[in-house]
């Protein structure tokens, strides 16, 4: 349980637009150990995204060291970046980011396809207990115009597990659901911590963040607060409390 | 991604826009099917050309004597005594593949007598070769033999002109005897008739008769008025025509200093100003035809880039998942090439039929070559290559970040 997934040593990331530079990530540092659930909360324009994007090996710092699962990313090829988030991350997007007119099955299946040393039945197999995880074991075959949004996300949230990632990036995962629907996710998300998981959830909601064991909240390129929730709200009694007629 | 994948892949995303990809395709498909065709009809009539030509004897080389002393009173070739039937012999001995006929001639006019008929022609005293060289044959009877050449039998074949003169009342001249020069001649074959020449010459006003009855007979000369010898096809003919300037050369005992006192001739030279002639109009078609193709892969280069700008979002979700440009940019490629040779093949099956059909309906000559099949079929794949590459390769270096995140 000690061991970092993530260390963050002084972040900075500047952006150069035309003559005049950008200072998103002014020094950031924190570090998140294997099995926690973290909040990253922020205002617009905070630096979340670019924090959430560096997270992601989707950006590299321009200062700074982020080691993720022992690796120094800052000094990778594209490629290499590639590889790092086919096999450590598992990316769960707002708007789902499903393949169109494709089977739950094969959503699921696609980073694996991406990495070759999985055979095809292994793939396969994998998606399966993926889907199975998520609770979608009846809707392997349906495309995601078939699914409700909650489902979509599911098979989203199936999809980021299947390659067994150190670490689930999850960005405004609930943004686009309703009350209830956020809580079932959220009851997932806690569902797939309490195994194990670690969880990174970017999120401009506070009552999402309540969900987790740890907040970082973030203003002005810098960390404002970096706290443990000791107090952390089961989304499963959450989503008992719900009224029955909230249900539209 | 393996290969299958990739496939399986690109077959998926053509399938989900079928009436796109089929348009997309229709300029590959015309693109070819126009290749093909229209280089069937050009080598067509390049071949029907050139199998006309070879009927009147396209292979033949002519070996003529010539002084080699430019002072002096220059004389014509057939009075220059020099061509002998050791020349005919050096030859032989090349034992040459180049050269499929070789035989004397020797030949000079008189009159024909035939009862109370006759007729002012020339006797041409040759081999057996003779008739497959000059691409004679016969109508009726047969040709003398080998042994008719060493006995000096008296035999001759006649040409329709001469019948017709010498026997005005249609009666069959096989097994008749003529006169010649006051020699007589018994008739063993007929001609078919050819026709006048190209340079309005009557080629069916011959006798041939073996050429040693000649030589002894009539000219009571030894020497010959020239060599006619033929090659294995229009490639060879100048291979042919070297071998036998060397072996005459040789024979006639000439130092390199010495320039040669016969000439070589072939009808190479209008060969190849027709072959040039029909070579240029199958260019010129195929030009035409490969412009289309060229138009097709413009066609798929649009297509493919306006599929990589509606599916942004996917490259960035693939990416961020793991895809390597390298992967996104196959996938596109193997999407654009997938096009081109699906409408490769149709187009292939199109053109192949296509001029089928026109061989059929309008009676064309068409040739349908591999070679054209197999060149347009690499020159899709080679189109699917070159215009899939700059949208597939703009797929692989889009920025993930932005992809993702693209409206």
């Amino acid at each position: 349980m000690e061991q970092k997934i993530l260390d963050i040593q002084d972040l900075k990331r500047e952006f150069v637009m035309g003559d005049q530079t950008v200072r998103a990530l002014k020094g950031i540092t924190f570090d998140i150990k294997a099995g926690e659930f973290v909040t990253i909360m922020g205002s617009s324009g905070s630096g979340k995204t670019t924090l959430l994007n560096i997270l992601g090996c989707l950006d590299k710092p321009t200062d700074g060291s982020y080691y993720l699962d022992g690796v120094d990313v800052k000094h990778l090829s594209r490629d290499e970046l590639a590889g790092l988030r086919n096999t450590k991350i598992g990316f769960v997007f707002q708007a789902y980011n499903l393949l169109p007119r494709t089977s739950a099955l094969e959503n699921v299946e696609l980073p694996l396809f991406y990495n070759k040393t999985i055979s095809a039945d292994e793939r396969k197999d994998r998606a399966i207990k993926s889907l199975e995880s998520v609770k979608l074991a009846e809707r392997f075959d349906h495309t995601p115009s078939q699914l409700s949004g909650g489902q979509q996300q599911r098979v989203a949230i199936a999809r980021a597990l299947v390659n067994h990632p150190v670490m689930i990036l999850a960005d405004e995962a609930t943004g686009n659901l309703d009350t209830r629907t956020s809580y079932e996710i959220m009851a997932l998300m806690q569902e797939l911590n309490a195994e194990g998981k670690t969880i990174v959830f970017v999120t401009h909601e506070p009552d999402i963040a309540a969900f987790s064991t740890r907040t970082i909240m973030l203003r002005d390129g810098k960390i404002q607060k970096d706290s443990i929730n000791t107090n952390q709200r089961s989304a499963k009694e959450a989503l008992a409390s719900l009224p029955e007629s909230d249900d539209y | 991604m393996a290969i299958t994948n990739l496939l399986r892949l690109a077959f998926l995303a053509l399938q989900r826009n079928k009436l796109r990809s089929f348009l997309t395709m229709l300029g590959i498909i015309i693109g070819v099917a126009a290749v093909i065709a229209m280089m069937a009809i050009g080598e067509g009539s390049k071949q029907s050309i050139r199998s006309s030509l070879s009927g009147m004897g396209s292979n033949t080389i002519t070996i003529m004597p010539q002084s080699n002393e430019p002072g002096g009173v220059r004389l014509q070739g057939s009075s220059i005594q020099t061509l002998k039937m050791e020349d005919i012999t050096a030859i032989e001995k090349l034992q040459s593949k180049n050269i499929n006929g070789l035989s004397p001639v020797v030949s000079t006019s008189g009159q024909a007598i035939k009862g109370a008929y006759n007729w002012p022609t020339t006797i041409t005293g040759v081999s057996p070769d003779y008739l497959n060289i000059r691409q004679l044959k016969l109508k009726d009877g047969i040709l003398f033999s080998e042994r008719d050449v060493k006995s000096f039998a008296k035999v001759c074949i006649l040409g329709q002109t001469v019948i017709d003169n010498l026997f005005p009342d249609g009666s069959n001249p096989i097994g008749q005897i003529i006169r010649f020069k006051s020699i007589p001649f018994q008739v063993i074959g007929v001609l078919e008739p050819k026709g006048q020449s190209n340079f309005g010459q009557d080629q069916d006003d011959i006798v041939v008769a073996p050429y040693t009855t000649v030589q002894k007979r009539i000219t009571a000369t030894n020497y010959l008025q020239s060599i006619y010898a033929s090659a294995t096809s229009e490639a060879t003919s100048d291979a042919a025509t070297t071998e036998i300037s060397a072996a005459v050369r040789e024979s006639h005992r000439l130092t390199p200093a010495e320039s040669d006192d016969f000439q070589v001739r072939t009808q190479a030279e209008l060969i190849s100003t027709i072959s040039a002639t029909s070579s240029m109009l199958t260019v010129l078609l195929t030009a035409i035809a490969g412009i289309s193709l060229f138009i097709g892969g413009i066609g798929i280069m649009n297509i493919m880039y306006v599929s990589v700008t509606e599916r942004t979002r996917e490259i960035g979700l693939r990416m961020s998942i793991g895809a390597r440009g390298q992967d996104v940019l196959m996938q596109f490629l193997i999407e654009a090439i997938l096009i081109s040779i699906t409408g490769g093949v149709i187009g292939v099956i199109l053109g192949v039929s296509s001029a089928y059909l026109i061989s059929y309906f309008l009676n064309w000559p068409v040739l349908i070559s591999e070679s054209s099949i197999v060149i347009s079929f690499i020159v899709c794949a080679v189109t699917g290559v070159f215009f899939g590459y700059y949208p597939a390769k703009k797929a692989s270096n889009l920025d993930p970040i932005d992809a993702l995140r693209y409206e």
